[in-house]
């Protein structure tokens, strides 16, 4: 905690050209001789680190501190539709195992409902040491006041130092308002999970929307809660069952609410990209959504599910649950040809994890070249239709 | 009926990068732009609005001075009002620290019936900022809105998307709504309203006008979490690069998918 000093007496023009130029968020104000910050600051302190030498000082206020040692437990939210769990869960549990490896903690489960009895067994078989379960006929269906009056419950009897999302739709609504009721932080869509010896967790993400990493922690709050997405991590493996099941007593808790859901429709289920073994995914240097007819021969010989970017999307081409990226889907195919895609950092982290990586690109500085095992420098329109007259050989 | 929405500034271009050598953040532009999900906020309201017609609309944003044209922008689109919060104390505020902001403007405000966010923002992408909102103010929501479907005076019914199904649901008042894109088009700013509001005066407000002045619960101080680093993503991949006229690529890439058994 603390703010940015500005050494006034060293300040000429020269200085404040280097400031506003190494700032990239334009905060620095110069006006009668006088050199401030305003709000667009987000206190990256490039300004202290990176900027000339003595003008730009970090403050570091006085804090009260936390006792961590009070806080203990992974604990992962274990989603729920229709009694069946979002495999996300699994995956967070696999992430959590791992997370207490090296700070000796226990790892929790939580699941709410009306009948999850299944959830939390299977929550047992992939290792966690306890389940908490609060289950009522009122639990049913997400209701975002009653299951953030339970994970308040929860965190006044469990203390827990983590509590870990799916960054789902719903994880994504329910995780915040836990959040602010608890007054503590929460770092959305984290690609990477790590932690410190004394309990802070580290998350990176990738920041100020564009192609660079943050790592962020919490360093006075707890408990620290963080949403990851479904297959950024890895499912955790299944083990002999050594947990407990906890029935959790939910009568003093409030079950008044101001939402009450009147249907709810199940959306038809499209082949889902995530789980697809095969994928061509294509980016803007298709002109004309027609274009799109070159690729339907690889299609068809390689069985192949098409993916895209996010511009396409935009463009009312595809589905949006075939765009590829962090604020699409994750996919871990076996093989992935990238066709005409520039590699923005929210692309990469959606699949990057890809077994084989075929990129084809005109532009030989696209930052896909530098993860894809096979980088073909070359425009889509040449070289597609080149390729369509072989495969058109085969039968 | 009175209605708030959020909108926010974003950067038009998502071309940060880190230079890894010396650290530091580039940004090819500093041009700014309104959050496009915000486009289908100020939709969302401006139907609300249709349906009664005696609801006023305050668009408000937390943002430096310049974030005054997003304002401008809704006000041109049909906002009533609108409203910047800013104070240099505000710099560095995460997600926690930027919806307590918003929630004591809205609650100096006063008496808000609707606060209608869009869905996320294109730079901090969190889609956090609305229910934290709610979550300080005390009042329910409901995300990713495509449809309003009824308007009562004490509830409203709106129908939202999620992953695998959709749902209606009935919202008492005062609530918050996230709004998801939809059919509907945004609406351009009109030259018209521009004209008509030519001499308003957007209202600014700083820490010292709100209700809670603890500066302790704003900014980089109120904010539990921060950022430790930054840094470029890591390229370490080894890759075979081809190069050649359309003919190689196409055999070495014929080749590539025989090889592998892809064929
Ligand atoms: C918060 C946030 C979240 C985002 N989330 C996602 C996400 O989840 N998924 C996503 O995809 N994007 C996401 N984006 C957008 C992302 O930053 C990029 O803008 C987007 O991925 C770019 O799409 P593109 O590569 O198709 O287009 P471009 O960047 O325009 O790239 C087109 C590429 O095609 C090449 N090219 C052009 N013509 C030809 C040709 N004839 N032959 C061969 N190559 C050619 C060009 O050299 C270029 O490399 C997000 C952005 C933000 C700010
Ligand atoms: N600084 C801000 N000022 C006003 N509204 C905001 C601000 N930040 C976020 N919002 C609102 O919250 C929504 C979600 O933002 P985010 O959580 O950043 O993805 C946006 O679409 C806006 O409606």
């Amino acid at each position: 905690m603390g703010y940015i000093k500005i050494n006034q007496d060293k300040i000429n023009d020269k200085i404040v050209e280097q400031l506003k130029k190494i700032c990239p968020f334009d905060a620095f104000v110069y006006q009668d001789a006088y050199l401030s910050i305003n709000a667009a600051c987000k206190l990256c302190k490039l300004c202290v680190n990176k900027g000339p030498s003595g003008i730009c000082e970090y403050i570091e206020e006085e804090k009260t501190f936390i006792d961590k040692e009070k806080y203990q437990g992974i604990t992962v939210y274990i989603e729920q539709r229709e009694n069946k769990a979002h495999p996300v869960a699994w995956e967070l549990i696999g992430k959590a195992k791992s997370l207490a490896k090296v700070t000796k903690e226990p790892v929790y489960a939580i699941v709410i409902g009306e009948a999850v009895d299944s959830i939390a067994n299977k929550a047992l078989e992939y290792g966690v040491d306890k389940v908490f379960v609060y289950q009522d006929d009122l639990y049913k269906d997400f209701n975002v006041e009653l299951y953030t009056n339970i994970l308040i419950d929860y965190k006044t009897r469990m203390n827990p130092n983590i509590i870990l999302f799916g960054g789902t739709p719903e994880g994504r609504s329910f995780a915040p308002r836990v959040a602010a009721r608890l007054k503590t932080g929460l770092t959305a869509d984290c690609t990477s999970l790590d932690i410190k010896p004394n309990g802070d967790l580290i998350q990176v993400r990738p920041a100020f929307g564009g192609n660079i990493m943050a790592k962020i922690h919490t360093p006075n709050h707890r408990p620290q809660l963080a949403t990851a997405r479904y297959k950024i991590f890895n499912a955790s493996n299944k083990e002999k069952p050594h947990g407990k099941i906890i029935k959790m007593d939910s009568s003093g808790i409030s079950k008044d609410t101001s939402i009450k859901l009147l249907s709810s429709e199940n959306k038809p289920k499209v082949k889902d990209i995530s789980d697809a073994e095969i994928i061509i995914a294509v980016g803007r240097a298709f002109k004309k959504k027609k274009d799109l007819e070159l690729i339907e021969p690889l299609i068809k010989k390689l069985n192949a599910e098409v993916a895209c970017t996010r511009p396409l999307i935009e463009n009312g081409w595809f589905d949006p649950r075939r765009q590829i990226g962090l604020s699409g889907r994750t996919v871990k195919p076996k093989l992935i040809i990238n066709l005409g895609i520039s590699g923005a950092v929210q692309f990469i982290e959606g699949m990057k994890d890809s077994e084989i990586i075929i990129t084809v690109n005109n532009d030989i500085s696209n930052k896909l070249f530098s993860i894809s095992h096979y980088s073909i420098a070359g425009d889509i329109y040449e070289v597609i239709p080149e390729l369509n007259k072989l495969l058109a050989k085969i039968i | 009926m009175k209605i708030v929405t959020c909108i926010k500034q974003v950067p038009a271009s998502s071309n940060v990068e880190v230079d890894p050598v010396t650290g530091v953040l580039i940004r090819d532009s500093n041009n700014a732009k309104l959050n496009p999900y915000d486009l289908y906020a100020l939709e969302a309201s401006f139907s609300i609005k249709e349906k009664n017609p005696n609801a006023t609309i305050t668009a408000i944003t937390m943002g430096p001075p310049n974030a005054k044209s997003v304002l401008k922008e809704a006000l041109y689109m049909g906002t009533d009002e609108a409203v910047l919060v800013t104070d240099r104390r505000f710099a560095g505020a995460d997600v926690l620290a930027t919806s307590y902001t918003l929630s004591q403007l809205i609650k100096l405000i006063g008496e808000v019936d609707i606060i209608i966010c869009g869905k996320q923002t294109t730079d901090g992408d969190t889609a956090q900022v609305g229910p934290e909102i709610a979550e300080f103010l005390g009042v329910p929501h409901i995300p990713y809105v495509i449809e309003i479907l009824e308007i009562l005076d004490d509830k409203i019914v709106v129908k939202s998307t999620y992953d695998t199904h959709d749902e209606i649901n009935e919202i008492k008042l005062p609530c918050l709504l996230t709004i998801e894109k939809s059919n509907l088009t945004p609406r351009l700013p009109s030259y018209k309203r521009k004209i008509k509001m030519k001499n308003y005066q957007i209202d600014t407000v700083t820490l010292d006008q709100l209700n809670d002045k603890n500066p302790k619960h704003y900014g980089l101080n109120g904010s539990p979490t921060q950022v430790e680093e930054i840094f470029p993503p890591s390229n370490e991949m080894k890759s075979k690069f081809i190069e050649g006229n359309k003919e190689t690529l196409a055999h070495e890439l014929y080749k590539i998918l025989d090889e592998n058994k892809f064929l």
